[in-house]
């Protein structure tokens, strides 16, 4: 009724002096800077205040999950390297860890140790972009330009160890694909000495900053009882005050000889969610130099891939024995058979809680394989959360809501 | 760790007879099989049960069996952190079924629903807003069901002269490449080029 048109009562809005106002909807997205990706939101605004908030996902659906039906296991590995393609080893490892329980095999200790090195890493990459990008979608420019020099350089050791800058494809049933050289590792540890510099830099950046506090504190604030109703999982819980981390709870790998400490927030808001994030990498960086000491203690050495139907025999055994030659062939072209059967394995990737449900039918390609994206019932609770801010407020939520649409879309 | 799942799946199945069809452990993980009807009545016992307090919902997802009559499994995973613990239920469903929505009971349901149907096309009873979530709009078909081929129906591309998006239907310039892997000694299902002749021969 904004054309002055009468409306139900018969008299214009010119004559008794009152304006009909009517909510405005909006199209955030698909093309947005603060929408981390192709999000479209619909909103409807009361004013500034976001009376409702729509989701439309979807805008980068690959199929993940339908191509992998006819792929065998480990051509499907990379897949999830496309996944949350910000860390990507960490959901790798959520696939890797499937299969071997379904196959029962056991990964030797110096693969564990690379796995755990190299999800940390990942954790630290994940939380490098998103601390700073949400910084950026709050209005400050220097974090993300300090925070990807950092990521550039991890994504550096991402490339010496596997060949690739990104899409690893690293983590193997049975183990890692490759060992990693010595001098990989001290260059990792000099890395994770000059780092806590370069997080205190960020931090005295953006902690006690006045603009990012009255951008993030008191914002979108999630109760405990909220994040269970949601389905939250990794910050977005721990943010609420709850020490929930499955590197603790269920421990997978080798995490339950790691010395670390669970950050928790106080309040759940985005401030805390940033805080947790910060303390996160710190933590991450001690699991790293723990780490290191073990790859280098006697225990730590050896094989870093189970030897067997799942894992390729050594290049020097191709070259004497006929049954491993056939062997590496019938791998790479027929794959491994998984028995039947079917299993739900998590890991704490950096945005929450990464599972594959995973329905083996006895033949080499997966029946059915499901992703569990944490992102996906963050995003959900877009509307819940988001529901009477300001219009500016939702980029800062949708900043520590931490969502990549690789993952979200599948 | 097997233990305690045991003895979940003993207490779930003595206080809620009706629901449970039966459950197993396997790979330490507990799996119930639920009745259809009484999928809600169950969630909510897990919910609030002090035993069970599987609060938070972790995934829904489907099967698609097409041989089967109770064509597709709907799969349910709950986490407790409370109790540490993990559940998975497992509901069959035909084609033509309802399943009754649990978004009274964890709203995160909510999109997992939608996808449900919109890979699987099985319908939620009492979903507040059931709509396609992840592929495009004005799709047909349900993309993650055995029968729907990998390459879809149609294909997108942009239309210089309509100076628009259309829709058209696949064309592929080479076969879409599907391999069975099967070494032909065990038990391929194909003739061997060249084994045509053997047969007239005789």
């Amino acid at each position: 009724m904004m054309d002055g048109s009468t409306n139900a009562r018969g008299y214009e809005d010119a004559q008794t002096g009152e304006q009909q106002i009517r909510n405005f909807n909006i199209n955030f997205g698909p093309q947005h800077p603060a929408a981390h990706g192709v999000l479209r939101l619909v909103l409807e605004l009361d004013g500034e205040i976001v009376e409702r908030c729509d989701p439309h996902i979807g805008l980068l659906h690959r199929g993940t999950e339908k191509l992998m039906e006819s792929r065998t296991y480990l051509q499907n590995l990379p897949y999830f390297d496309r996944l949350d393609y910000v860390a990507p080893m960490n959901q790798e490892h959520a696939w890797c860890l499937a299969i071997e329980k379904l196959t029962g095999t056991e990964v030797p200790r110096r693969g564990s140790l690379i796995r755990v090195l190299y999800s940390e890493i990942g954790r630290i990459l994940n939380h490098l972009l998103n601390v700073t990008t949400q910084a950026m979608d709050v209005g400050a420019l220097t974090p993300p330009l300090w925070g990807f020099e950092e990521r550039e350089k991890l994504m550096v050791f991402y490339e010496r160890a596997c060949g690739a800058r990104l899409h690893a494809a690293y983590f193997r049933p049975g183990g890692v694909h490759q060992d990693l050289p010595p001098d990989l590792i001290d260059d990792i540890e000099t890395w994770a000495n000059e780092f806590p510099a370069v997080i205190d830099d960020i931090d005295g950046l953006l902690t006690e900053n006045r603009i990012f506090k009255q951008r993030n504190a008191d914002i979108g604030v999630v109760s405990e009882q909220e994040a269970l109703d949601w389905g939250f999982s990794g910050v977005m819980v721990r943010g609420s005050g709850m020490a929930w981390d499955l590197r603790r709870a269920q421990p997978y790998e080798c995490y339950d000889e790691f010395e670390f400490q669970i950050p928790v927030g106080k309040n759940g808001d985005c401030y805390d969610r940033y805080l947790c994030r910060m303390e996160e990498m710190r933590q991450s960086l001690h699991i790293i130099h723990q780490a290191i000491a073990k790859l280098r203690a006697p225990e730590g050495q050896g094989d870093v891939m189970t030897r067997g139907k799942l894992s390729p025999p050594t290049r020097g055994d191709m070259k004497t024995s006929m049954e491993s030659l056939i062997h590496h062939f019938k791998l790479y072209t027929e794959g491994f058979r998984v028995p039947e059967g079917e299993v739900y394995a998590a890991v704490e990737a950096p945005k929450g809680e990464f599972g594959v449900y995973l329905v083996a039918d006895g033949s080499n390609k997966p029946y059915r394989a499901k992703i569990r994206a944490p992102g996906y019932l963050h995003l959900q609770a877009m509307d819940h959360v988001a529901g009477g801010h300001q219009l500016a407020d939702v980029a800062a939520i949708i900043g520590t809501m931490d969502v990549v649409f690789g993952e979200i879309d599948r | 760790m097997s233990d305690a799942l045991n003895e979940l799946g003993t207490h779930i199945e003595t206080k809620r007879t009706d629901c449970v069809l039966g459950w197993s452990v396997a790979h330490d993980e507990l799996t119930v099989d639920v009745a259809l009807s009484n999928i809600v009545g169950l969630v909510e016992f897990l919910k609030s049960d002090q035993t069970c307090k599987f609060s938070t919902l972790v995934d829904i997802t489907a099967v698609d069996y097409p041989e089967r009559a109770k064509r597709f499994d709907v799969v349910y995973h709950f986490l407790s952190m409370y109790q540490n613990q993990r559940i998975r239920l497992r509901i069959a469903v035909r084609e033509e079924d309802m399943v009754p929505s649990i978004t009274e009971v964890h709203p995160s349901a909510n999109w997992f629903e939608r996808e449900v149907f919109d890979m699987y096309g099985i319908l939620f009873s009492g979903h507040p807003d059931l709509r396609r979530i992840l592929t495009d709009y004005g799709f047909r078909g349900y993309p993650l069901r055995k029968d729907f081929p990998t390459t879809g129906y149609t294909e997108v591309r942009y239309d210089e002269e309509q100076k628009r998006v259309v829709y058209e239907p696949v064309s592929l310039v080479q076969e879409y490449r599907q391999f069975d892997f099967m070494s032909p000694w065990e038990g391929a299902e194909y003739i061997l080029p060249g084994d045509e002749k053997q047969e007239e021969a005789k």
